[in-house]
């Protein structure tokens, strides 16, 4: 599964943290920091995975990909794909460069309440639930749409945005 | 929505990022938020805050949590927020609880009725706020009170709500397996579930649930191989196209699953062969996903029975992940490596320049990706070679919990394959100054006893040798600052026992650095005591020599140190050494020998030279003996003797005598007290169990040791080389010595004797009889390594001279080193039926001779190819690439790759999907398994029917075609005829446009946590 997911910058600062596995405060801080000292001491060219039993226990290793100023790390146990999780940062990338439309560091400080929606769109409860990013991005527009209408008390909100069916 | 537009956060929260990021030091970061938390503090304690104030307080809350401060005081206002009927603040209000609560948070209880409520909602998208939050909040006791509703809505209409609660569940099964164990079964009904969709969200359930005991669901292999046959042949929807492969994750679900059912079955294996050769077939090399499928078909084939075919495709996978420029592909390359040289064996010689390239790699991840390959595949002849390397490595780590993993695998290597005792002491050497006192106690009594019994060949000679030489490299080491308390005590040890032996030290000379020993480690009390433990041996050793002893002032001033030492134990070292140098030498040599740590002692347990006194005693009217529990008080007790000798042992703990052993302590326990020695009560029952292990290796020496080129792949049951088989009456009778501890009574100097005495009956019991059984690879020391990549990689992989092929089973191993013993290879890698025959020395062609021996019942039309260029299809070699040919056919990708896929309906029923099945899927959206599976045998036959018949694989390769970098380069233009243009061709977001807007942030004089403001200011107008 799927322990964490966590966005940081390349200065160590978190944007997004996700954990799915129970962690105290402190502990998330902890590694976060750890995970930080780990990536940043990593030369241009090496492999997307680090090993790190020694934060998360046994079997467990980030994979992380770099783009711009920030860093996307998932921390997965072996019953994922290292590979498989490269793309599914690829697909969780996508997803906010459509929504943002060009993504940045800036948008993602700004609007962390939105990609923690995304999130929970593409992995669920340490799962991944969607790999395909339109379909992320059309059920994120369905809450998004929904929320602007207000009060679920308002009857015209039934039946919008037709999830998949469409297509 | 454009970045600027949808910050749809209020000023005070862009402000407050703002200023910490502008934040220049982590002082005033720390100040600014210290300054929001009082604020927000008492804000929401306000009366009346309007709602969306509130979650906007709430928002950053999590800001500031995220951060790493505390928001605690905020939790209860979240929880409110939840209770919300506006879906914005619901579902801000179940984003904060879910980040801010752990499942056994006080506060959820109160949310567990929303919740209940919010699962009921006519709207989806509360339901699927609910079972997000599910999924986070729950615990044992909670599970049961949502648990209907969430069964409930598996029958949702959406398929994205029953997907999300198949999720639930899944998620309460990792929680608490019995709080769902009745609805295991629901998980295989939802295997057929109509939307591919839920029925991926099912795999990720079954996957656990296979984990846990595959034999249950043996019966769904069928099941899983149609589906995947299905997935892998472009049935689904293109909706679960990821980059033009089909539904890439339910592949590697399915796979990992597979390897789980098919491990050790041979029947359950041969039904996934085909299916698997089709993966193999139709994943595209040239993107990620198509080689993170590749991965996982080495994973599955290299798990399940052997199919010699399949092995032969993953070993090409293999090399060419090797062989990649891509550091990701290189780190899958050397997991695979390990996967497929645990079946094969030789197959690693290929791929030596490769490994060798990897362990050069700055990459931290792949060196030690690499070690972990090399030190499974370690054997005598490359055993200095690989631990050099991972001794090198080990210098260049700082956090404990890897070295503590490195050092011992570096221990265990040194002692299963040490080509001589030198090396073996040099290399502990290292590894105590390296890991220090990460290295557990025992590995030091290890190197010690081995020190003491010598190479066990009655060669006294080199025994004496091997212990000057240990005696002039401790020497040395003593030189170096800081060395590790472990290290401390087997040198004070070995200068004690052997600094004076061969004559080249004086006494007063090793006196003197056992003295620094000591003084430079004032706080380390097992050090002191090991070193005037020493001390007094040497004084025995001159004094019994005739020698005159003058001790010479450090040391006369470290002992009256000790005299007055906190430490009882030292003291009475102390004074056990003052008592010896009043003794006479005929004394001396009696009770501290030298060189006889390893000599037996007799002992005369039923005390029988003192029948004399007792019966004088007796005579003279002393009370007879009586037992401990006869007695009625202590004031009964007879004899004084007896009375100090239980005191002291109640003072003093003399733990070395108490406990009678089975086995004994190691040599180095010549402490006669035990009580400030932790560190001795821990290392008894593990020099015991060893001993033990010893023992019972003993009595079958197999071809476990015969043998130990193929007891080196298994990394379980490691095999103790070091140390001597001892016989069991041995065993007992230094237990019977250890039983007995009054008979030293009130005679100090006796009992300083007896001290050693128990010492050297302790060690003598690894002493026995002589054993002339031999380790095999105790071979000559190889060659010096020169820094050139080929010698290093021949002296790693044995080269042309290792001896350590040998085919798969059956065969006789046949060595080209000419000096080594020919075995029959009888406990050889589980048999395989892959190679028949004997086979002759490996050529580098190996793995394909074996691979393509006759013998093999080959499955038909397994790989769907003919044998010559079996290892070639499969791979993007550039010779006899068809895809490279067909570039010019581009254009009519779109339409050729739609054409196998069936006409789309709304409904994406797997069932309607078989070939040539439309009838059963008409049964219903719940077939039940056995149904499933019926339908499933036909169609998967039929389905390979018709991809070899028909022109269906060319229209598929063309698909895979369109996959290609090639064409998301080039493909524009095709990109406009797909229905999903963009998700399809753009591989991850604009990375030119995100850099250019970064770099326009930059040239506005801002990076995102830079102090400049200038952005902001232009944000804000």
């Amino acid at each position: 599964m799927i322990l964490a997911a966590l966005v940081m910058n390349t200065q160590g600062k978190p944007r997004i943290t996700k954990f799915y596995v129970p962690l105290g405060v402190e502990k998330q801080q902890e590694a976060i920091r750890t995970i930080y000292s780990a990536l940043s001491q990593r030369p241009e060219d090496s492999c997307s995975f680090v090993e790190t039993e020694d934060i998360f226990g046994p079997d467990t290793k980030l994979v992380y990909k770099h783009f711009a100023t920030l860093y996307f790390i998932f921390v997965i146990d072996s019953s994922e794909s290292e590979l498989g999780m490269l793309d599914l940062i690829q697909v969780f990338v996508e997803t906010l460069d459509r929504c943002f439309k060009n993504v940045c560091e800036l948008d993602i400080v700004y609007n962390f309440n939105k990609v923690h929606t995304i999130l929970d769109e593409i992995v669920m409860g340490g799962q991944v639930v969607e790999t395909n990013s339109a379909e992320v991005l059309k059920a994120v527009q369905d809450i998004w749409k929904l929320e602007r209408v207000g009060d679920l008390n308002v009857p015209s909100v039934r039946g919008i945005g037709s999830y998949r069916s469409k297509s | 929505m454009s970045s600027q537009g949808g910050w749809g956060s209020s000023k005070e929260f862009l402000d407050l990022v703002k200023s910490i990021g502008e934040a220049k030091s982590k002082a005033e970061e720390e100040r600014i938020v210290a300054a929001e938390i009082e604020m927000l503090k008492r804000r929401i304690v306000e009366p009346d805050v309007p709602r969306k104030k509130m979650k906007e307080y709430i928002i950053r809350l999590v800001y500031v949590e995220m951060l790493g401060h505390d928001a605690s005081f905020g939790y209860i206002q979240a929880v409110k927020m939840t209770h919300d009927d506006n879906l914005l603040l619901k579902r801000s209000g179940y984003l904060a609880v879910t980040l801010f609560l752990n499942e056994d948070h006080d506060l959820i209880i109160l949310i567990v009725n929303t919740i209940q409520k919010d699962l009921k909602s006519d709207n989806y998208l509360v339901c699927c706020a609910a079972l997000t939050a599910v999924c986070k909040l729950l615990n044992e006791e909670t599970i049961p009170a949502v648990l209907p509703q969430v069964v409930e809505l598996l029958a949702h209409p959406k398929e994205l709500v029953r997907k999300k609660a198949v999720m639930a569940l899944h998620r309460f099964h990792q929680r608490s397996p019995s709080s769902v164990s009745h609805l295991i079964p629901k998980f295989r009904q939802i295997l057929c579930d109509k939307d591919p969709s839920v029925m991926s969200a099912a795999l990720c359930a079954l996957f656990d649930l296979v984990t846990a005991d595959a034999n249950a669901y043996r019966n769904l292999t069928t099941s899983f191989v149609s589906i995947l046959k299905q997935v892998v042949e472009h049935r689904l929807s293109k909706l679960f196209d990821y980059h033009r492969t089909p539904a890439p994750f339910i592949q590697i679900k399915i796979l990992k699953i597979l390897a789980l059912l098919g491990a050790g079955e041979k029947h359950t294996s041969e039904n996934m062969y085909s299916v698997l050769a089709e993966v193999l077939k139709r994943s595209d090399a040239a993107s990620n996903i198509g080689n993170a499928i590749l991965y996982e078909c080495i994973c599955t084939i290299t798990t399940i029975h052997a199919s010699p075919r399949l092995l032969e495709v993953a070993a090409e996978i293999t090399s060419r992940f090797l062989k990649s420029e891509n550091h990701n592909y290189k780190y899958m390359g050397i997991d695979a490596l390990g996967r497929v040289i645990k079946i094969n064996p030789d197959f690693a010689e290929q791929h030596q320049l490769a490994v060798i390239d990897c362990l050069e790699d700055p990459d931290d991840t792949l060196k030690r990706k690499t070690l972990d390959l090399l030190y499974k595949m370690t054997k005598s002849s490359n055993v200095e070679v690989i631990v050099e390397h991972m001794i090198s490595y080990m210098r260049t780590l700082n956090d404990a919990h890897n070295k503590t993993e490195l050092a011992s695998r570096v221990i265990e290597l040194a002692e299963r394959f040490a080509p001589s005792n030198q090396w073996f002491i040099q290399t502990m050497n290292q590894v105590f100054e390296l890991a220090g006192d990460l290295v557990p106690p025992k590995v030091a009594h290890d190197l010690m006893r081995l020190l003491a019994e010598g190479a066990g060949e009655d060669d006294e000679e080199a025994d004496s040798l091997l212990r000057s030489s240990a005696v002039e490299s401790y020497l040395h080491v003593l030189g170096e600052p800081k060395l590790p308390s472990v290290l401390l005590q087997v040198i004070c040890w070995v200068l004690g026992e052997y600094g004076t032996a061969d004559g080249t030290h004086s006494a007063d000379d090793i006196i003197g650095r056992l003295c620094d020993v000591a003084e430079s480690h004032p706080g380390d009390i097992t050090v002191k005591g090991y070193s005037i433990t020493a001390i007094t041996k040497i004084c025995a050793f001159e004094i019994s020599a005739g020698r005159q002893v003058d001790l010479i002032p450090e040391c006369r001033t470290f002992i009256e140190d000790l005299l007055a030492s906190h430490s009882t134990d030292l003291q009475q070292r102390a004074y056990e050494l003052q008592a010896i140098l009043a003794l006479s030498p005929e004394t001396v040599a009696n009770i501290l020998p030298m060189d006889a740590s390893c000599e037996d002692i007799e002992v005369d347990r039923n005390l029988s030279f003192l029948n004399e006194f007792v019966e004088s005693a007796a005579a003279n009217g002393a009370r007879s003996y009586m037992p401990e529990n006869e007695r009625s008080g202590m004031s009964t007790v007879v004899t004084g003797t007896h009375e100090q000798l239980e005191s002291s042992a109640h003072a003093l703990r003399f733990e070395a005598y108490e406990v009678p052993k089975p086995a004994a302590p190691p040599p180095i326990a010549a402490a006669p007290a035990a009580l400030p020695f932790p560190d001795f009560e821990e290392q008894k029952p593990e020099s015991s169990r060893s001993l033990r292990k010893q023992l019972a290796a003993d009595r079958e020496p197999d071809a476990d040791s015969l043998n130990p080129e193929i007891v080196r792949l298994r990394l379980d049951g490691v095999q103790k080389k070091w140390g001597r088989y001892s016989q069991p009456q041995s065993s007992s009778t230094s237990t019977s010595s250890l039983d007995r501890r009054g008979d030293h009574g009130s005679d100090q100097v006796t009992q300083v004797g007896g001290g050693h005495r128990e010492a050297v009956a302790a060690s003598s019991i690894e002493s026995g009889p002589v054993s002339e059984l031999r380790q095999i690879e105790r071979k000559k020391p190889q060659p010096e390594i020169s820094t050139e990549k080929q010698r290093l990689a021949a002296s790693l992989f044995g080269g042309p001279t290792a001896s350590g092929r040998f085919s798969g089973s059956g065969g006789a191993k046949v060595s080209s080193r000419p000096g080594t013993v020919v075995q029959p290879a009888e406990k050889v890698l589980p048999p395989r039926p892959s190679s028949g025959g004997s086979k002759e020395k490996a050529s580098d062609a190996g793995i394909s001779k074996q691979i393509a021996a006759p013998s093999i019942p080959a499955p038909v039309d397994l790989l769907d190819m003919s044998d010559d260029n079996v290892p070639r299809v499969m791979t993007t070699a550039p010779g006899n690439d068809p895809f490279k040919q067909l570039e010019g056919l581009l254009e009519p990708v779109t339409t050729s790759s739609a054409l196998p896929v069936p006409p789309q309906t709304a409904s994406m029923d797997l069932m309607s999907l078989y070939d040539g099945n439309p009838a059963p899927s008409a049964t219903g959206p719940v077939t039940t398994v056995p149904d499933l599976v019926s339908i499933a045998a036909p169609s998967s036959s039929s389905g390979a029917s018709q991809s070899s018949t028909n022109g269906f694989p060319s229209l598929m390769d063309l698909g895979d075609l369109s996959a290609s970098p090639f064409v998301e380069l080039t493909g524009s233009v095709q990109g406009q005829a797909s229905s999903k243009p963009m998700s399809q061709l753009k591989k991850g977001p604009s990375r030119q446009d995100s850099l250019q807007k970064d770099a326009a942030s930059r040239h506005v004089g801002v990076t995102p946590t830079g102090t400049n403001p200038a952005l902001f200011q232009d944000l804000f107008g």
